[in-house]
């Protein structure tokens, strides 16, 4: 490289740096940067009115999966909190199983259609993606709650008697979830299915393929990176979903994310709240992990 | 017609399935907007038209409060996010891949990849320890949250209407002795400008729709619209709640279409 060349580069290298600056500060002060104090938070000792004391203690992260008997101080599994954990995880899974299940066709649809129509229903998509999550959480909860329309409309046909007692469980939950994400499963899904060259599929079934074989053989590996794209992003906001548990599982079917802000309340242990909000990030980010491993290893081979 | 003959657009259950999709994802909202014109409070049986819930609403001051909020941490953020984010995007657009831009791009993009409780906490953590040390308890925190967690809804936008902006405009500019500052004032701005706005009206929408990040930064007294409806809910929603959401809901929809048609592509 000449003297020259080597300035030009430089200078380009700062004007990026310079330009980026304001917007890196203004992040790194309220976005990134508070993530490591959070993590020197989780070691150390609770305050008794909230906030820490100043001493270092393991016991935040210890107390994440185990629970120390007051009395004669053995440890044993926090059943509470695995509980919690094992719901988030399943309700997340499932979440993301079910919008996949029929968010596909529904993107397979959209992707067929002429192209108005086609820009129309993607319009369609996208204004739930866009609106308020607490309201539209609000809205399947006038639906399903006990004297919601769902109850209603079944009792006054007469095919129930008693409502349906679906508010305030995990179903509930399951299904604002389902709700709420769809968008984010169907976006990446139409990317995918878009760019797919149909007459790969007259030609699998002029080499006698059937449906499944199709699906299974042709569809599904073209499509795969709009599917991994869609399930990180269902599952990653599901699992630290704050809002939809607590409007429709109530008290007793929290998620991590009503758990962690437990203990910014009535818990009052910051510590192990930063400590569960370290581990859901690390979950998080091991999920992203994957998600770019697969990606990057489809796109060599497509 | 053989069962062999193939249409891509025509699987079987694929289309039932859509439709039924579609109308779930409407049902409940179109039902919270008809209802918030109901005039009994129920938000299932039907007793008459009526729109009283809305100035009941409005009469309410929290409310008016909260509303009053909630637009200005969105104004003051959108418009901060959208100036930042805007020399960010001609500070890694259309220019040589340089040193550090992947580290640019993560750090931009890190409020969408990190779950908002988890940022939640953390800013709930270092906030509360400015606020103990300099006793400042405004609204400059929810400002700065909003602000940062808004950079990447402006940036996208904005970044995607420079890449398909060719450079020649700016080279002719700079041949007719144009200085950089001129250049960028009469000639990027302007073409750039569809793309600001939209990243703009997005940053506004998100930071309008704001819960969990608010809620845990919030000092007392501090309620946005979305938390203050939030802590409404009991067992059942208030009728004046859904006239809220309602309205809320109309001005996503009326900003979402005219974010539709300014980046739609010409062709």
């Amino acid at each position: 490289m000449s003297k020259a060349e080597d300035k030009a580069a430089r200078t380009e290298t700062r004007s990026t740096w310079l330009l980026s600056a304001p917007a890196l500060v203004l992040l790194l002060f309220a976005a990134s940067g508070p993530l490591i104090i959070m993590l020197v938070y989780s070691f150390l000792t609770p305050g008794k009115y909230g906030n820490v004391i100043w001493e270092f203690s393991p016991d935040a992260w210890i107390g994440t999966i185990l629970s120390r008997d007051i009395f004669d101080g053995t440890y044993s599994l926090a059943d509470a909190h695995l509980t919690i954990f094992w719901r988030s995880v399943q309700l997340s899974l499932l979440t993301t199983l079910f919008t996949f299940l029929v968010g596909f066709p529904t993107a397979w649809f959209i992707a067929t259609r002429t192209a108005r129509t086609r820009a129309l229903l993607l319009f369609l998509i996208t204004i739930p993606f866009w609106t308020n999550l607490l309201i539209r959480t609000i809205a399947i909860n006038q639906i399903i709650r006990n004297e919601g329309l769902l109850n209603t409309a079944l009792l006054s046909l007469g095919v129930i008697d008693e409502p349906l007692v679906i508010i305030y469980t995990n179903v509930a939950v399951f299904i604002g979830m389902t709700y709420v994400y769809l968008p984010l499963m169907v976006l990446p899904l139409f990317a995918a299915i878009d760019r797919f060259d149909m007459r790969l599929l007259e030609a699998a079934y002029d080499l006698y393929a059937s449906r499944w074989q199709v699906l299974r053989r042709v569809i599904l590996p073209i499509v795969k990176p709009g599917v991994i794209a869609g399930s990180i992003l269902v599952f990653i906001p599901a699992l630290g979903a704050y809002v939809t548990p607590r409007i429709l599982g109530g008290g007793r079917n929290m998620m991590i994310g009503n758990f962690i802000e437990l203990q910014f309340g009535q818990g009052r242990n910051w510590p192990l709240g930063a400590a569960l909000s370290v581990l859901l990030l690390v979950i998080v980010t091991v999920a992203l992990m994957f998600y770019v491993r697969a990606a990057t290893r489809s796109d060599s081979n497509g | 017609m053989a069962e062999k003959s193939f249409s891509a657009s025509r699987i079987p259950g694929f289309a039932t399935t859509a439709i039924l999709v579609f109308c779930a994802l409407y049902l409940p909202i179109v039902m919270l907007v008809l209802y918030s014109f109901n005039s009994g409070d129920s938000v299932a049986v039907w007793e008459g038209f009526s729109l009283k819930w809305y100035p009941l609403a409005w009469s309410n001051e929290q409310v008016r409060d909260v509303t009053l909020r909630s637009l200005t941490i969105a104004l003051v953020a959108s418009v901060v996010a959208t100036t930042v984010a805007t020399m960010a995007a001609l500070g890694t657009t259309r220019r040589k891949k340089t040193k550090g831009q992947t580290l640019i791009y993560l750090m931009i993009n890190q409020p969408l990849m990190v779950p908002e409780i988890v940022t939640a906490v953390a800013l709930l953590i270092f906030f509360a320890a400015i606020k103990v040390a300099t006793g400042y308890q405004g609204l400059g925190y929810l400002i700065a949250a909003h602000s940062a967690f808004c950079i990447p809804f402006a940036y996208l936008p904005i970044r995607a209407r420079l890449e398909g902006m060719d450079k020649t405009l700016e080279v002719a500019a700079a041949d007719l002795y144009a200085s950089n500052w001129q250049a960028f004032r009469y000639v990027t701005l302007p073409l750039l400008l569809p793309g600001i706005v939209a990243g703009m009206m997005l940053a506004f929408v998100t930071s309008l729709d704001d819960v969990v990040i608010t809620l845990f930064v919030k000092s007392a007294g501090q309620d946005t619209l979305p938390t203050y409806m939030l802590a409404q809910i009991r067992r059942s929603v208030p009728p004046d709640v859904n006239a809220i959401s309602a309205l809320l809901l109309l001005l996503t929809v009326i900003m979402l279409t005219l974010f539709f048609l300014l980046t739609r592509k010409r062709d």
